[in-house]
């Protein structure tokens, strides 16, 4: 037993780091560019910044009230986990994964990479981590620009909230639920993408599932996305009607476990993922 | 190393269509041609060698590395296919430089290869202008430069000269002779079949996903030597001959040259035929002035091979 994790060790450390580390770092560098300068991720951009463009018209043409700050900070916790935990960052993910091995089949031209020297899960991941980087540069900016337009109407006040009270605290919170929306949806749609010639109904299987997981079995709440990310809400969302499924509080779990579900999910199909990277065919003529 | 590329028993099914079936086949140093129509298998040969579909039976080696998810392989090996399309929004420049950053090389490296590259195919300053306003003849150009950038020892070229110009054509065929010369292996499919007999040093002929002969065009006639062979004989009295070779039953077509001073003679046994003309010779009867064998070219041996309805025979 003992032997065999030093091998394991041993093997591991035999593998050409440094190489997949420059690999890596190119292949990712190719992909952000591809995935944040084209005119194809328009409506991603569109779909990050809508709520940006809201609440600006919000600062602009509204009166700002100290009193009113708890309002705003109700509809700003509502716009992460209404709006970008369940469309925006969901569709948003759905546009940049499932593109990165799909879309490439679609537009005939995958076979180049998998003709690199660079080891196929490397090239796996490392179009997950362009996707997630790619992704949290738009929904994570879209964020802090939301954040500040929606307290900078109310001048001093705001400033306090932010740097006195648990404004930051709150910032924090949302950045690593659009981090971890990112990833886990992210490594989805990617598996997806590779299971489906078009991966767009299984989304939407899995945003009706997302939808509907919070009154399910504790058990199958835990193959939820969406799930884990409410565990971590810094301010929580009182809606009604259809919103209040939405936001139901089935069972409190603690962030760290939350973050640590979503990852060890997150890990699970990617492993997958990679599995069948492996056998991965080049048929375009089934595309 | 192992020099060889070696397919050990292939099959290839794409659910219940074939692709190949059973190929086994050894493949030395040099240039080689695939000749086959289409769908006959050329294509599934070379993305099972180079690791893009996996064989559902058999073995494949390409100098001793399987082609299966192999990083080492990849840097021994380019493959210039036939699909016509790149990623999105890139120059021709930035195509061939990411791609050889794959393989982990600086900056400068990269960067003096690809001019090397581009070099090499005459891209010219087309090189910095997206590929997505490149003629067909220049996309085949910056597949070419991709696939030879980093100076691999096997080449793979499916239908390398589709959509180039007659000059273009030429050059190809040239830089195809010198990377031949030096040792590398180039496996290149093409239906242009008068091409084939100029830069290849074998053949393999393929249809229907089965293996109908190998080696070289003259070993494949050889193996074909029962079949009619064609000969063309250059005389003064092209008819009588015929007529004379039909009367001693060495002959089993006949067509005159359109040109009429010559006739083309089939024969089913090439020996027998060559014994009798030298008699017909002897005699006077008829004057003839050249020999040469009609069909010992590639196109005519394919011909021979499959039917027309192209099955093999």
């Amino acid at each position: 037993m003992r032997e065999t994790r030093t091998n394991f060790w041993k093997h591991l450390a035999q593998q050409p780091w440094g190489l997949w580390w420059i690999q890596g770092r190119r292949l990712v560098r190719i992909e952000v560019r591809r995935n944040l300068f084209s005119w194809k991720a328009a409506w991603i951009y569109f779909l990050a910044f809508i709520p940006t463009f809201i609440i600006l018209i919000h600062l602009v043409a509204d009166r700002h009230n100290a009193t009113w700050m708890s309002d705003d900070t109700n509809v700003l916790a509502g716009i992460v986990q209404l709006y970008y935990v369940r469309l925006g960052v969901f569709f948003g993910c759905l546009g940049i994964f499932s593109r990165l091995i799909r879309g490439e089949m679609i537009e005939r031209s995958l076979h180049f990479y998998l003709l690199s020297p660079v080891r196929r899960e490397v090239l796996l991941l490392c179009k997950f981590v362009a996707g997630s980087v790619s992704a949290v540069l738009l929904f994570g900016s879209a964020l802090l620009v939301d954040f500040a337009l929606m307290y900078a109407g109310f001048g001093a006040a705001g400033t306090d909230y932010v740097f006195n009270g648990p404004g930051l605290g709150q910032l924090e919170a949302y950045l690593a639920i659009v981090v971890l929306a990112c990833l886990g949806y992210g490594a989805v749609f990617l598996l997806l993408s590779m299971m489906f010639k078009n991966p767009t109904p299984a989304a939407m299987l899995v945003l009706g599932w997302e939808a509907i997981n919070p009154v399910m079995p504790s058990i199958l709440q835990k193959i939820s996305v969406a799930s884990y990310l409410r565990h971590l809400m810094p301010v929580s969302v009182s809606a009604n009607g259809i919103f209040a499924l939405l936001t139901v509080q089935a069972e409190p779990v603690s962030a760290w476990a939350a973050t640590l579900g979503l990852l060890v999910l997150i890990a699970v199909v990617l492993v997958y993922s990679c599995y069948r990277m492996r056998s991965l065919e080049i048929r375009y003529a089934t595309e | 190393m192992n020099d060889q590329i070696i397919f050990e028993d292939v099959s290839k099914f794409y659910g219940e269509v074939l692709g190949v079936n059973r190929v086994s086949l050894s493949i030395p140093p040099g240039i080689t041609t695939l000749v086959g129509p289409n769908g006959s298998g050329k294509t599934t040969l070379m993305n099972l060698m180079t690791g893009l579909v996996q064989p559902s039976s058999g073995t494949i080696s390409v100098m001793g590395l399987s082609p299966s998810n192999s990083p080492e392989l990849f840097r021994i090996l380019g493959y210039c296919t036939q699909f016509d399309f790149f990623p999105r929004g890139l120059t021709g420049w930035q195509f061939i430089f990411d791609s050889l950053m794959l393989h982990g090389m600086s900056d400068a490296d990269a960067f003096q290869l690809t001019v090397e590259a581009i070099e090499r195919v005459q891209l010219g300053d087309a090189a910095g202008r997206k590929i997505a306003g490149y003629s067909k003849g220049m996309r085949q150009k910056v597949r070419l430069a991709q696939a030879i950038a980093h100076h691999p020892r096997v080449l793979v070229l499916d239908e390398p000269l589709n959509g180039l110009d007659p000059m273009a054509r030429a050059e190809s065929i040239a830089l195809f002779q010198e990377l031949g010369r030096q040792g590398m292996h180039l496996l290149i499919s093409s239906h242009i079949l008068d091409e084939v007999d100029r830069i290849s040093d074998r053949v393999v002929l393929i249809t229907g996903g089965y293996l109908i002969a190998e080696g070289s065009i003259q070993q494949v006639r050889q193996e074909v030597r029962e079949k009619p062979m064609q000969v063309l004989i250059r005389c003064d009295q092209p008819a009588v001959l015929a007529s004379k070779m039909f009367a001693i039953n060495h002959c089993v077509e006949a067509r005159l040259h359109a040109d009429g001073r010559g006739v083309f003679l089939r024969t089913a046994d090439i020996d027998q035929f060559y014994s009798m003309l030298n008699g017909i010779a002897a005699e006077g009867l008829v004057k003839i002035e050249a020999v040469a064998p009609a069909d010992d070219d590639a196109s005519a041996i394919y011909q021979y091979l499959i039917g027309s309805d192209g099955s093999a025979l």
